[in-house]
């Protein structure tokens, strides 16, 4: 079933945008699942606020249309949306106890009082807030503000989907762990579909099924955490997923090989690319393996970051800065290295997007 | 010690004499005053510059409801807080109320905020003046209205029309710094707070009781004292007005101290009455003080 | 240029904010404080600047008592986790701003501002307002101000908590090279321990005002004192197994027995909690002995490259890190393995009992 659909959706804050850059979001066409897991990624300033306050209705769209479960819902206002938001920083009503405020959005919807308390229960349960139900909320620590937010949500029978607003800013570490897996828990048990906006990468990957990666406006990649991992379509879906993200290296391409100033790779396959297109070779740093001397193409080692679980080598190809993760044991011995690329990881971008290979130029 | 540790010997205390001169001009301006008004307050006079003891005589008197003294204190007492308990129970509300109908954005603050200002820049005295004409039936337009559309308005004569003047030229003069401080508080609020109420569906009220009310409640409490002290002194306005009439119906503390001061120029009942008059007003600040700052405490260790 | 806290104590209203710290940090020394939130971290940092007093104890700058000298006659400079500048000065005039009330000459100043603005790579923005910037630039004109002063001491609150993940990464990586360069104390504070093994140098872990540990990064996340030191020093949190160990079985808290072997069944008998981390834990079996728990699986996070598999062995949790993508549905049931070498032991106390055999025999390395 279709939760969320959006069509042709692009917004200007501009009164008359006539240029791409007068968008703050780019036209996209959107289908989003019934209780599905969704993640808007990107850095500060890509677009995915100002979708966010459209789907939740602080924002007018100049363009295109928005349907919840097949309802259009563009012009509506927030309270006639069946959605429920956790904001950035715990928003709770502070004189209230924890049940005034988890019954707030029921008691405002007229439902009756026995209704109301068994469904606070119910979510109080779901949530671990039962001990805390008749303390007041606003002596509670950040997290389990953040958990009354979202059950102010849950507790409505009517809500479609959950907007998550980077829940997790005032959250320690430590605790992230617990509230995100709590998250995912709720999600399996309740398939209400949840869409969270982050700039944090690890956030939106282990948060959602789809990844939605923005940048300048624009959509650049749908897709699940591996697909965007493994598969970049952009390079800058490369450069902001994965720690440190993809390594770039300008080449040019001859038959089923990739050559980097004076070394050749071979690809196993060949690309049919615009010979004017600007044109570079992509590989993650996982990818990559650091081998002894003469083995694969030598580098020189800038310094290594030891990271506790694994390492990240900044080395050099023929000037190029490279990053390798190693072991966490890592018997060099020596300085003189070589990297061995993974030839079926790698993938050659032009003019910054990624190109299919060429299905005859392989045989 | 060595002497190298005493070099970093880290704070001199010249700074002090810095507040010389404050301490000077406070001690000249208020606190031997204040203590003439002590000296005053145990003694007697029958002119002439004699003046001999009475001990705590004045004060004995004040207090004592059956003596002429003690009788008109009680009353003007009374009337003190009557008219502070009626200005507040209709600036609070009508400051908040005024407060969440002001415009949030563009050139509307601006103006709103100006147009508020302005009765707050108007003294006191002009404020008396001005409503004693606008009230007066024969050249005020207020008072010529009321007469014409027949309803008997004389400040001068009628007791209610007198108290009603000036709670009306106190609520126009005053509302609206309680305005301003409540507005500064409701601009405080994220405006994430507003987005989750409409999500959980709250009407307007529920609005102001869940979020705004609770938000405010640090501000109204500066803005309950402030308006309590200085509506407990009032002076200038009913002095300009009604002169204390009619009758003695708004003759309160301080007018009539005025009257005992330099009308009768009962120096030592005078003193006497300005003393208790402060401790009262210090007492019931104090009070009140504690009592919220108890509250506050009281949530902060729930909090914990 | 050495600074020393001794026994440094403060309270506020009964709480205890700091307590009993003592750390000497030398010239050039890059040191991180890490602890969760309200763990002491800001607290400790304003004794050091000058900006509160301690209840008890002193700091000293080369030996000299300097506890009661105030802010302003300490040469320090801070950096917030909000970026702070003068908005209506340029980039240039921001970081020449402590300079020109030091009343130093117009040609040191430029020369100075123009070095700091190079290292962070600022000098094509020189003539912008802070408004005008990324978050990031704003942060890296708040870092040049503090170092263009060359400060004895350099105090960092969590700079980095309020920049996007990327910006993040980028900076972080480039901090060393900027300390290295100069000749100050540096302290860092920060929750994340990442951060800290990013950043090497020396680090305290943080803990209700005590530092628990203080050391070499490498050292103390590999070699931790005491339990709490572990588990401020992980992330994902550290996995623990509490029990009572009786010869070569440790009696779990949930009741379940494990049985021990190799040299855990040499630990002294008595409470006992084994502890280790995330990544130490693996859906396979590899060559050398391990331990091995039958666990129910709560769900697993993909972050592309590494799973984490939340599983729990009764009502303890663990957090799995595993290579590669694992889909496990939720209620599974499986065995996971910890390989012996990579386990930590702690007693009752909480005191470390056993070091990893591999894991130390790394850091040596």
């Amino acid at each position: 079933m279709t939760a969320l659909r959006l069509e042709k959706l692009a917004h200007s804050y501009k009164s008359h945008p006539s240029r791409p850059e007068d968008y703050a979001l780019k036209e996209i066409n959107q289908v989003w699942q019934t209780g599905g897991a969704y993640a808007l990624l990107g850095p500060s300033g890509c677009g995915k606020t100002t979708l966010l306050n459209i789907l939740s209705g602080l924002v007018i769209p100049s363009q295109g249309r928005v349907y919840f479960d097949d309802r259009d819902v563009t012009e509506l206002p927030t309270e006639k949306r069946n959605i429920a938001q956790v904001f950035q920083f715990p928003v709770i009503y502070d004189t209230m106890t924890v049940r005034e405020n988890l019954a707030f959005p029921l008691k405002n919807r007229g439902m009756d009082p026995a209704g109301i308390k068994t469904r606070v229960d119910e979510i109080a349960a779901l949530l671990d807030l039962s001990r805390d139900l008749d303390r007041r909320a606003k002596g509670l620590t950040a997290d389990a503000k953040q958990k009354i937010s979202l059950g102010r949500g849950l507790v409505r029978p009517d809500v479609t989907a959950v907007l998550f607003d980077e829940p997790l800013t005032v959250i320690d570490p430590q605790l992230k762990w617990e509230l995100r897996s709590k998250l995912k828990e709720i999600h399996r048990k309740l398939a209400v579909t949840m869409i969270y906006v982050t700039h944090d990468q690890t956030e939106a990957l282990t948060f959602a099924d789809k990844v939605i990666v923005m940048s300048e406006g624009e959509v650049v990649q749908i897709g699940t955490p591996e697909e965007l991992f493994e598969k970049p379509l952009h390079r800058f879906v490369g450069h902001f997923i994965g720690s440190p993200g993809m390594n770039f290296l300008p080449c040019t391409l001859a038959g089923t090989k990739a050559r980097i100033g004076g070394f050749e790779i071979d690809l196993g396959v060949s690309f049919a690319a615009d010979p004017k297109a600007k044109l570079e070779l992509g590989i993650r740093p996982d990818f990559i393996k650091l081998a002894p001397p003469g083995v694969g193409l030598p580098v020189r080692i800038d310094r290594i970051d030891d990271l506790g679980r694994n390492r990240i080598a900044h080395v050099r190809l023929e000037g190029q800065r490279l990053a390798v993760t190693v072991p966490a044991i890592l018997e060099t011995g020596s300085d003189d290295l070589t990297v061995v690329f993974d030839h079926r990881r790698i993938g050659i971008f032009a003019n910054d997007r990624r190109i299919e290979p060429d299905d005859r130029g392989g045989a | 010690m060595t002497g190298e540790a005493r070099e970093l010997k880290p704070y001199n205390n010249r700074a002090w004499f810095m507040v010389l001169p404050v301490f000077l001009i406070v001690a000249f301006s208020a606190v031997l005053p204040l203590m003439t008004v002590v000296n005053y307050s145990v003694q007697d006079t029958f002119g002439n510059n004699t003046f001999f003891w009475n001990g705590i005589g004045w004060f004995k008197e004040l207090l004592d409801p059956n003596s002429e003294l003690g009788g008109r204190f009680i009353d003007a007492l009374g009337r003190n807080f009557l008219f502070s308990f009626l200005i507040l129970a209709i600036e609070i509300p009508l400051g908040i109320a005024v407060a969440l109908s002001m415009p949030r954005q563009g050139v509307a603050v601006s103006i709103s905020l100006v147009l508020l200002a302005l009765p707050l820049l108007i003294p006191w005295n002009v404020v008396g003046t001005i409503w004693q004409v606008f009230g007066r039936s024969d050249i005020g337009l207020l008072g010529w209205t009321l007469t014409g559309l027949g309803i008997d308005y004389n400040y001068v004569s009628g007791v209610l029309a007198a108290w009603i003047t000036i709670i009306l030229m106190d609520v126009w003069h005053w509302t609206s710094l309680v305005v301003l401080l409540c507005y500064a508080g409701l601009r405080a609020i994220p405006d994430a707070f507003y987005q989750a109420a409409r999500i959980d569906g709250a009407s307007r009220w529920a609005i102001f009781r869940a979020i705004q009310l609770p938000k405010i409640s640090r501000v109204l409490v500066i803005a309950v004292l402030l308006r309590f002290m200085d509506s407990f002194m009032i002076y200038t306005e009913p002095f300009v007005v009604t002169g204390g009439g009619p009758g003695n119906a708004t003759t309160f503390i301080s007018i009539d101290l005025v009257k005992i001061a330099l009308g009768q120029f009962d120096l030592g009942k005078a003193a006497a009455l300005s003393i208790v008059y402060n401790l009262i007003i210090l007492t019931v600040c104090w009070v009140f003080y504690t009592v919220m700052t108890h509250v506050e405490n009281a949530e902060r260790r729930v909090q914990l | 240029m050495t600074l020393s806290l001794e026994a440094v104590t403060r309270s506020v209203a009964d709480e205890i904010h700091v307590d009993h710290v003592s750390l000497t940090f030398i010239r050039g020394s890059l040191n991180v404080l890490l602890g969760p939130t309200l763990s002491g971290k800001t607290s400790l940092m304003r004794i050091m600047a000058g900006l509160d007093m301690p209840d008890r104890g002193q700091i000293k700058f080369d030996g000299k008592d300097t506890t009661e000298l105030p802010v302003g006659k300490r040469n320090i400079a801070m950096v917030y986790q909000q970026f702070i500048n003068y908005p209506t000065l340029s980039v240039y005039e921001n970081i020449a701003s402590p300079l020109r009330v030091a009343g130093i000459k117009r040609e040191e100043i430029d020369r100075r501002v123009k070095e700091a603005a190079q290292l962070l790579r600022l000098t094509s923005m020189l003539d912008r307002t802070p408004l005008q910037l990324s978050g990031g630039q704003q942060q890296r004109t708040a870092i040049a101000r503090a170092l263009v002063k060359r400060a004895d001491l350099v105090l960092m609150d969590e700079p980095l908590a309020n920049l996007d993940f990327k910006l993040r990464e980028e900076l972080r990586e480039e901090l060393p090279r900027i300390f290295s360069s100069s000749g100050a104390i540096f302290v860092y504070a920060t929750t994340e321990p990442s951060e800290a093994l990013l950043l090497g140098g020396n680090t305290a872990t943080l803990w209700q005002g005590r530092v628990t540990q203080f050391g070499p990064t490498p050292t103390v996340y590999r070699r931790p004192k005491d339990l709490i030191t572990a588990q401020v020093f992980s992330d994902p949190p550290l996995n623990l197994l509490s029990g009572i160990k009786q010869n070569d079985q440790l009696v779990l808290n949930g009741a379940e027995t494990l049985q021990l072997f190799d040299d855990l069944t040499s630990l002294p008998d008595g409470p006992t909690t084994l502890a280790f981390r995330a990544h130490h834990m693996s859906l396979h079996l590899s060559g050398s002995a391990s331990l091995t728990l039958q666990v129910v699986v709560g769900g697993s996070e993909i972050s592309g490259s590494e799973s984490f598999v939340h599983v729990a062995l009764g009502k303890t949790k663990f957090v799995l890190l595993e290579q590669g993508v694992h889909r496990i549905d939720a209620g599974t049931r499986l065995d996971v393995h910890v390989a012996i070498d990579h386990i930590f032991a702690f007693d009752a106390a909480g005191l470390l009992l056993r070091t990893p055999k591999m894991e130390f025999k790394e850091a040596l390395a």
